[in-house]
């Protein structure tokens, strides 16, 4: 008995690590971005997200003022200041050239070939001393290896909002996405319900083709509606893009909904039946409250593909910052500054805010909405 | 603000729109045919005949011109030229068969097609296993799922951050040239490497589509009868044997799902190639490329045969997925 509680054991502390690396591996990539979106750009570029909160060590080049700046001080020449002008750090090491960038540590002096010394402390004050009056030209370049403190700041978040326009797509976002999300509903649980407990001919054939349109690839469609919608006037604009949304949305709203609403106890339907309830009111008042959680679960598969959409967006709607959602400022961002991730972090995080809060407030719902999609119908 | 107006307005007007039609139709139904008096019994079945296609109306009018007609009017501008004015036969797909960028986004589909559903169908296989054993198992599936609610251009972004080169003499602040450069390698732009670009992006896709393949794989190993298992464990089979002559046989039908469910995701691949090659270093795809058509090149007859090419590549799953649904009784 007691091997087999050992192997049991060891069985446990197995599935337990494998999964805890399987959620490492899948969290991951979202922290290391959301830390990002917390550090500025220099310490950024200075070291990975995963010291963040260790001080970040940095190579730079300071120039000191110009030589002919020296003031006369006993029988030497000096400049005094401070690498770090006024915004203060702490030097580790720091170095005449730049070969040997730490060669010295702070508060030893170093001695250049021309009999001019060099102190810089930890607090970067430096001193330059020069044996005789020195000749006007550049500053001498001062070699110095600093150490920045962890620190994190909200100025990326204030940086995109305001000055990168994700306010005003943030904005338009939900511009597009509630009608998108609410109309949908709307018209497929109508249509779900005459397709569950109306009985009348082509009625198969409509369900047939609904299961079939669920998997039409959205690419087929924009040429052929970018043409009608500018055929009829629409252009690009929002009531243009909450009807494509609609139509995308429709089959699987009618979909889950019709699934649903098949289920529910066929006692209840007949009784109102006979009662002599109109079939409207039998729809609004037995079967809509009955089917909230399908309801509920489809609301927040649109609003979670409206949201993240990005095609639809780019298609139906114009670049002006009127009408740009934020996905698409991503894509701009993306496309136009390659390398300044303190901006790019923040911008995701401000657009995938909304949804994740979605997420894990109704992670129930969403669950539910899966399992009724694709275990079912395929 | 103002938009914001114009948007609660249509919701408003849109909502209003919607119950006025089914309630006033119904109305003017029953007033047309009462359900009482002389004719009631002939009235109410007339009034079956017809209240059904009130119910519908609306949704199959938005189905049909937005994705029934759209799906003729292809087939016929594919048949056309850039500007869908003069017909041009077969030309089209004579030059999509030629096209070298058309063969690259066929042969990177075919990867995608072969290793993003496997994968993810694996992975959520065994996210779904492990995790229902453990007592913090919801939240491990919670994190795991998470992805699930990320924008393809999100997750481009986070990706494209663990991607990350910096040049010889910086510090790598790209988390897997980082490890590569800890394990004594030599980092790389991973994102310019072809072939193994192709797998950098599918990675993405992976990552995203696990949890939905934890989840629901999940719910069909919980509904494996007890009695099976219990049998197995009596019979002395090991966890693996178990697991894998035992539960999984059971759940080849959810497997399938699954599996072609996300087949139909990665044929529509758009967001995250764009967002991060943009098709360049051997990585097009047809969705991509469709795009590109038409944006860039402005030739709707070309990227309606691209979209077409989409479309007959979903074909057979969407028969597969009719012919399951009417035997379960739809």
């Amino acid at each position: 008995m007691e091997g087999m509680a050992g192997t049991r054991s060891r069985l446990t502390w197995a599935v337990n690590l494998a999964a805890l690396l399987l959620v490492v591996l899948w969290t991951i990539p979202t922290l290391g971005l959301l830390i990002s979106s917390f550090r500025d750009r220099d310490q950024i570029a200075a070291s990975g997200w995963w010291r963040a909160a260790l001080p970040a060590e940095q190579n730079e080049i300071f120039r000191a003022p110009p030589p002919e700046t020296a003031v006369p001080e006993g029988p030497l020449w000096v400049l005094e200041g401070n690498v770090f002008g006024e915004a203060g750090g702490s030097v580790a090491a720091f170095g005449l050239s730049a070969r040997e960038p730490k060669a010295f540590a702070p508060g030893e002096t170093a001695t250049g070939r021309a009999g001019d010394t060099l102190t810089v402390e930890s607090d970067g004050a430096f001193r330059i001393t020069y044996p005789e009056a020195p000749e006007a030209g550049r500053g001498d370049r001062i070699f110095v290896t600093t150490t920045t403190p962890p620190r994190l700041t909200l100025e990326n978040y204030e940086t995109v909002i305001v000055a990168q326009g994700l306010g005003r797509a943030f904005l338009n976002t939900f511009t597009v996405t509630i009608p998108a999300t609410v109309i949908p509903i709307l018209i497929a649980a109508f249509a779900a319900y005459a397709l569950a407990w109306m009985r009348f001919p082509g009625r198969a054939l409509i369900l047939a083709c609904i299961v079939g349109l669920l998997v039409v690839p959205l690419q087929m469609t924009l040429i052929p509606l970018l043409r009608l919608h500018n055929a009829i006037g629409l252009d690009k604009g929002y009531l243009g893009i909450w009807l494509a949304h609609t139509a995308f949305g429709l089959p699987m709203a009618v979909f889950l909904l019709r699934n649903y609403i098949a289920g529910l106890p066929r006692e209840i339907i007949e009784s109102a039946r006979v009662d002599g309830a109109t079939e409207f009111e039998i729809f609004r008042r037995i079967v809509l409250p009955l089917s909230f959680p399908a309801l509920a679960s489809f609301a927040i598969f649109q609003f979670l593909w409206v949201w993240n959409d990005l095609l639809v967006a780019t298609v139906f709607l114009g670049n002006a910052p009127d009408q740009l959602v934020m996905t698409g400022v991503l894509r701009e961002l993306l496309g136009s500054l390659g390398g300044e991730w303190e901006i790019l972090a923040a911008s995701a995080f401000v657009s995938i805010s909304m949804p994740l809060l979605v997420f894990f407030g109704l992670q129930r719902y969403l669950v539910r909405g899966l399992l009724a999609g694709s275990v079912k119908g395929g | 603000m103002e938009q914001l107006a114009f948007a609660s307005a249509t919701i408003v007007i849109g909502i209003f729109g919607c119950v006025l039609w089914f309630w006033g139709s119904n109305w003017l139904l029953d007033r047309a045919l009462p359900p009482r008096g002389p004719n009631a019994a002939r009235n109410i079945g007339r009034a079956a005949r017809v209240r059904p296609w009130l119910f519908l109306g609306p949704a199959l009018l938005v189905l049909a011109v937005y994705l029934v007609w759209p799906v003729v009017l292809s087939v016929w501008l594919s048949l056309h030229d850039a500007s869908g004015q003069r017909f041009v036969g077969l030309g089209n797909w004579r030059w999509l068969i030629a096209d070298d960028k058309f063969r690259e986004s066929m042969r990177n589909n075919l990867l995608w097609l072969l290793i993003v559903p496997a994968a993810s169908t694996l992975f959520g296989l065994i996210a779904a296993s492990l995790t229902d054993r453990l007592r913090w198992g919801d939240l491990a599936k919670s994190l795991i799922f998470m992805p699930m609610a990320i924008s393809f251009i999100g997750a481009s972004v986070i990706w494209k951050f663990i991607y990350d080169f910096r040049g010889e003499g910086q510090a790598q602040i790209g988390l897997l040239n980082a490890v590569v450069e800890g394990l004594g390698g030599a980092p790389q732009t991973w994102l310019t490497l072809s072939p193994w670009n192709n797998l950098m992006l599918m990675a993405v896709l992976i990552w995203i589509q696990t949890g939905f393949a934890m989840v629901i794989l999940s719910a069909a190993l919980r509904g494996i009868p007890e009695e099976t298992v219990e049998a197995a464990v009596l019979d002395g089979a090991s966890p693996l044997q178990i697991f894998f002559k035992i539960k999984v046989p059971q759940i080849w039908g959810t497997i399938a799902v699954v599996w072609t469910t996300i087949t139909i995701l990665v044929l529509k691949v758009f967001d995250i190639v764009l967002a991060m090659t943009n098709g360049q270093w051997g990585t097009q795809v047809l969705a991509n490329l469709m795009f590109d058509w038409m944006f860039r090149g402005n030739d709707t007859g070309r990227a309606s045969a691209v979209a077409l090419v989409i479309m007959l590549l979903v074909t057979p799953i969407m028969i597969w997925n009719i012919r399951t649904a009417r035997r379960e009784g739809m």
